[in-house]
């Protein structure tokens, strides 16, 4: 974060760039980014990867009847989702909660390592949250159509309206279904991008002398606040995730 | 820098020549299939970490506990039975020693009664015949009383009359006072 203002001294001026720190360059050696190189958003791929293994593998290895503090908190995150999932989509679907589990995890340590300082922001990436957020609407919809085979599109024939009003809500229904994994995917890569951006602009900020005190206090009650947002959007996309495997097993309005 | 104008042959390598961003590098498509590629990579790691080792790990530790949890409160209630029994057979045998106790202190003391009405009983026996002993006692004492006062009475009477000069023989005396003695004690 300290690089946002590098060439302020040209004009006397600030010179913001708060996208800078979503670049994604190599690691190792100067050059083009190919689809194999091992980018910075590999290694903090990589990261979340291992504190995932240190929390749910390592912190949980002791299998002990009275928990330590890594594996109650890693028991907590399981009880969390494995409710979540047996609430939100029914008994039915706890077959899917690994994978669902996966995502949650994924997506927290990926958000909670972005905020360290200097550190990448996987899920600040349209093109990551996309993969995601597509994954789940595939997967979602495929899952629906083997479930319960024609009958899954009466999803979009709300039985309980006006025999006039259903064509109608039916078109509505269709397009919020094709909307939905567009904005499951932009709504995380936004809240993300956005609070990082502006913790980019108020350390740009903090050059000049006089605002300097405003703009540190402004870095610490974004940060806080993008700790929340953190957390929240990835209960947001899980719930969501949920929610969305429930109209595939249960078409049912 | 923003200022100059966007070079569209910079633009697409979202990198401008200062090394600063153009527009959002979310949306540079030459680093897409990167991004694409390592998290492919990543969730599958994860996926199969979790689905093989860490989840199931950790539901047997929670029924495990779950199980343990169960075992204990079906031995703390049956510990609770076994405690609430001995209590009441406690209860129960400090009933029957009370009852006991009850019992014993009413024979004794119908015994006792018996003992002291018997003791009474004696003892007033002993007092009516030591009454009537002494009542004995007493009219003898009486009898003799009045002999003696006879005995005098004639003698005085005798000297009196000896003495007013009179000559008076003692039949006659002890009639007398015989009549008087009489006539005195109706």
């Amino acid at each position: 974060m300290a690089t946002a203002v590098d060439d302020h001294g040209e004009g006397g001026g600030l010179v913001f760039h708060p996208m800078d720190q979503f670049i994604i360059e190599p690691v190792f050696g100067d050059g083009a980014v190919g689809m194999f190189t091992f980018t910075n958003i590999a290694l903090w791929m990589l990261l979340a990867v291992a504190c995932v293994v240190g929390l749910m593998v390592l912190g949980t290895s002791k299998r002990a009847t009275v928990p330590s503090r890594t594996q109650s908190v890693a028991e907590l995150a399981y009880g969390f989702i494995y409710k979540m999932v047996e609430d939100v989509t029914g008994k039915d679907a706890v077959k899917y909660f690994p994978y669902i589990f996966t995502l949650f995890i994924f997506i927290v340590f990926s958000n909670f390592l972005a905020l360290i300082p200097t550190s990448f922001s996987p899920t600040s990436h349209i093109a990551v949250t996309a993969v995601l957020g597509f994954g789940v609407f595939i997967a979602v919809t495929v899952l629906g159509f083997v479930k319960n085979g024609a009958s899954f599109l009466g999803l979009f024939w709300v039985s309980s309206a006006p025999l006039a009003l259903r064509p109608i809500l039916a078109v509505i229904e269709l397009i919020s279904y094709f909307v939905r994994p567009v904005s499951h995917s932009i709504r995380l890569a936004g809240n993300i991008m956005a609070g990082h951006a502006v913790l980019k602009v108020f350390a740009g900020f903090a050059a000049i002398t006089v605002v300097a005190p405003l703009s540190v206090l402004g870095i610490t009650a974004i940060y806080a606040l993008e700790v929340l947002v953190g957390f929240i959007q990835a209960y947001v996309f899980t719930i969501l995730t949920c929610v969305y495997l429930k109209d595939a097993l249960h078409p049912s309005h | 820098m923003a200022t100059e104008p966007i070079d569209l042959e910079a633009a697409g390598l979202c990198v401008g020549p200062d090394g600063s961003a153009i527009g959002m590098p979310q949306l540079c498509a030459d680093w897409m299939p990167n991004q694409i590629f390592w998290l492919v990579i990543t969730l599958i790691v994860i996926y199969l970490v979790l689905s093989r080792v860490a989840l199931p790990r950790i539901a047997t530790v929670l029924a495990e506990r779950q199980g343990t949890i169960t075992n204990d409160l079906a031995t703390a209630e049956d510990l609770k039975r076994k405690a609430s029994e001995a209590e009441e057979a406690y209860n129960k045998s400090l009933t029957d020693a009370r009852a006991e106790a009850q019992r014993i202190i009413a024979q004794n003391k119908s015994e006792m009664q018996a003992d002291l009405d018997k003791a009474i009983a004696k003892a007033d026996a002993e007092i009516a015949a030591k009454t009537a002993e002494s009542q004995k006692a007493i009219a003898d004492i009486r009898a003799s009383a009045v002999q003696s006062v006879e005995a005098v009475a004639k003698e005085t009477a005798g000297s009196i009359v000896a003495a007013l000069g009179g000559q008076a023989d003692d039949a006659t005396i002890a009639a007398a006072v015989d009549a008087n003695m009489k006539g005195a004690s109706s």
